[in-house]
């Protein structure tokens, strides 16, 4: 039989990452997950809106910088966290469990073209969720202030930005070690939301140790940036009686916080590629 | 070159679990071969390795010459496959599955819509491409699978069981799509052995993930069904214990077992009488026989006589 050429022919890998990301996105859009998300960031915004309107409280009203850290920088980290959970948690365990990855795996594509095409439609559901709760915190602070954002503002939107890839990164590694997806999810929620968070305070308040292998440690920048000035890096106050006890907290400068991010999603990223190349179809 | 699928060597473990041994087995040209064997005896595992869906504890799987292990998009660029029963994004239309797949594998975008269109057609979906595929029952989805294997004019197509979850009319239209891709080299495995020898030009029987044999349909059914035959025999009245003793006399004729009221099954020797002569005989007999018809294919003899046991 004579072969032609186009039955031999190859779609370039960076062509085939767009077309993963397409699909994913068109997935992830249309399933109902995008739209709780998008009603759990309403309901947090739209709770907030209503009691600062409410109470009309003096303390945050006083100033642009201690508003958008009230009502931005206090739940952005929960919204990148279920972000990560709904969108990246199962993304690859679900290719396993849901035996989509019998559609997609068997064509000449490698497999890292797939996970880093999935890896970008997560990021760029999520990046909407965020988009959209950064929006009403910028319509909240225009009606209060004028139209005026501080550039720290933007600073915190960028570094939640970042912590969001590195979360994805952490929770798609998970998503390769399991193939159960609901436990992907979960692990991937367990570990961003109380894991870390109780290894950061163990660490800083009990052993005085700096948490700097800690990725919520590094991702208080998108907080910190919203104090002026900085926080110090290393902060000691006694309490208990008498002040026989000193309590410490850390605070990553920027560079450092950015830096432990960076490593996270590095790191992970390589991790959950390398499970999943040799994660097998079996049932 | 011709298409071509070679295993040199393959083996697969699963922990201590030897799910294929040493498998050796070169299928060249256009052709259809059918794969076969008991649950569990190594046909999926050895699809899933050509796939790239798991790796080979041992050897090599080849498409065209290409190791899928080393390059699985270059192995995989002339290939299509159909792996036990696929699931599509459920939010996606069959349309946009298979607008995926073409994009992937490379079929210009000016063709894309023609493909579909045509393959979406071959499998009578063509009322639902445009609904999602999270409605569809298994049949449903098992036809836009289908569909997905004729996209890219490939060269290799693989085939597990594909009329797992079709309806009789479905099970129909897949063999002859199947029946009708007689320029490319079709690797198939199925438990029917019926729709293996229709289908079919060869045949590859394996078990406990060793491969017993591989040779025309002819052939294995000549070497291994022991030339028995089985046939049904109907009579116009209901079968008294005088018809089956006359019956029993009829020279070939091996054992007489009762059926239902009008049916006797007979087992003969075809190398003293052909199903010609047989029925000459029994209508010599004037006992009322009406009918005669086969009961086992020459395939389902040389499959049970070279797999004694099904686990």
């Amino acid at each position: 039989m004579a072969v032609t050429s186009e039955r031999r022919s190859r779609e370039s890998s960076l062509a085939q990452v767009g077309v993963v990301a397409k699909y994913n996105f068109l997935n992830y859009f249309r399933a109902r997950r995008f739209y709780v998300m998008i009603a759990i960031v309403l309901l947090i915004s739209g709770l907030l809106t209503f009691v600062i309107a409410y109470r009309r409280p003096a303390g945050i009203l006083t100033a642009d910088l201690g508003f958008l850290s009230l009502v931005w920088g206090s739940f952005v980290s929960l919204i990148v966290i279920l972000s990560t959970a709904f969108f990246g948690g199962d993304a690859i365990s679900s290719e396993f469990q849901n035996r989509t990855g019998y559609f997609l795996v068997p064509n000449p594509i490698r497999r890292s073209v797939i996970y880093v095409g999935k890896w970008i439609a997560a990021l760029t559901a999520s990046t909407i969720i965020l988009l959209v709760y950064a929006a009403v915190a910028i319509a909240n602070s225009l009606y209060y202030f004028g139209f005026t954002l501080p550039n720290e503002f933007f600073l915190s939107v960028l570094y939640a930005w970042i912590f969001l890839a590195a979360a994805l990164s952490f929770a798609f590694a998970f998503s390769s070690l399991f193939k159960s997806s609901s436990i992907a999810v979960l692990m991937s929620v367990i570990m961003l939301l109380f894991v870390f968070n109780v290894i950061d305070t163990v660490a800083s308040s009990l052993a005085g140790v700096e948490p700097w292998f800690s990725i919520t440690y590094g991702a208080g920048v998108v907080q910190s940036v919203l104090t002026v000035p900085y926080p110090p890096h290393v902060f000691s106050t006694p309490v208990g009686p008498g002040g026989g006890f000193s309590l410490t907290i850390f605070t990553a400068p920027v560079w450092e916080g950015l830096a432990i991010l960076g490593i996270y999603f590095a790191v992970m990223a390589v991790l959950g590629l390398w499970l999943f190349e040799r994660k097998e179809f079996t049932a | 070159m011709p298409p071509s699928l070679e295993a040199v060597g393959l083996s697969k473990k699963f922990g201590n679990f030897a799910a294929l041994t040493d498998l050796n087995l070169k299928l060249q040209g256009a052709k259809c071969v059918g794969f076969l064997g008991p649950n569990g005896a190594g046909k999926t595992t050895t699809m899933k390795i050509f796939t790239g869906l798991i790796s080979a504890s041992s050897g090599r799987a080849l498409i065209n010459g290409v190791d899928v292990s080393k390059d699985k998009k270059g192995a995989l660029a002339s290939c299509t496959s159909l792996i036990e029963t696929p699931e599509i994004y459920s939010s996606l239309t069959p349309k946009e599955a298979l607008t995926m797949l073409c994009a992937i594998r490379g079929v210009p975008s000016s063709e894309r819509n023609k493909r579909i269109d045509e393959a979406i057609g071959r499998v009578k979906m063509q009322e639902w491409e445009n609904k999602k595929v999270g409605s569809f029952s298994k049949g449903m989805k098992q036809r836009i699978n289908v569909a997905s294997t004729l996209l890219s004019d490939p060269e290799v197509i693989i085939l597990d069981e594909p009329t797992t979850g079709l309806d009789p009319r479905g099970m129909t239209e897949v063999r002859d799509i199947v029946k009708s891709l007689d320029d490319r080299l079709v690797f198939m495995s199925s438990h029917l052995l019926a729709e293996v020898t229709e289908v079919c030009d060869e045949v590859a029987m394996i078990d406990h993930g060793k491969l017993l044999v591989y040779d025309s349909i002819g052939a294995v059914t000549a070497k291994f069904s022991g030339g028995g035959g089985n046939v049904d025999v109907g009579f116009s009245h209901p079968v008294e214990a005088q018809t089956i003793s006359i019956v029993g006399s009829v020279m070939g004729v091996l054992s007489v077992i009762p059926g239902s009221e009008r049916h006797l099954l007979l087992k003969f020797d075809p190398k003293t009488t052909s199903q010609e002569k047989l029925f000459e005989g029994l209508a010599a007999m004037r006992v009322g026989v009406t009918s005669l018809k086969e009961t086992s294919s020459g395939l389902e003899d040389a499959y049970l006589s070279l797999i004694k046991e099904t686990l």
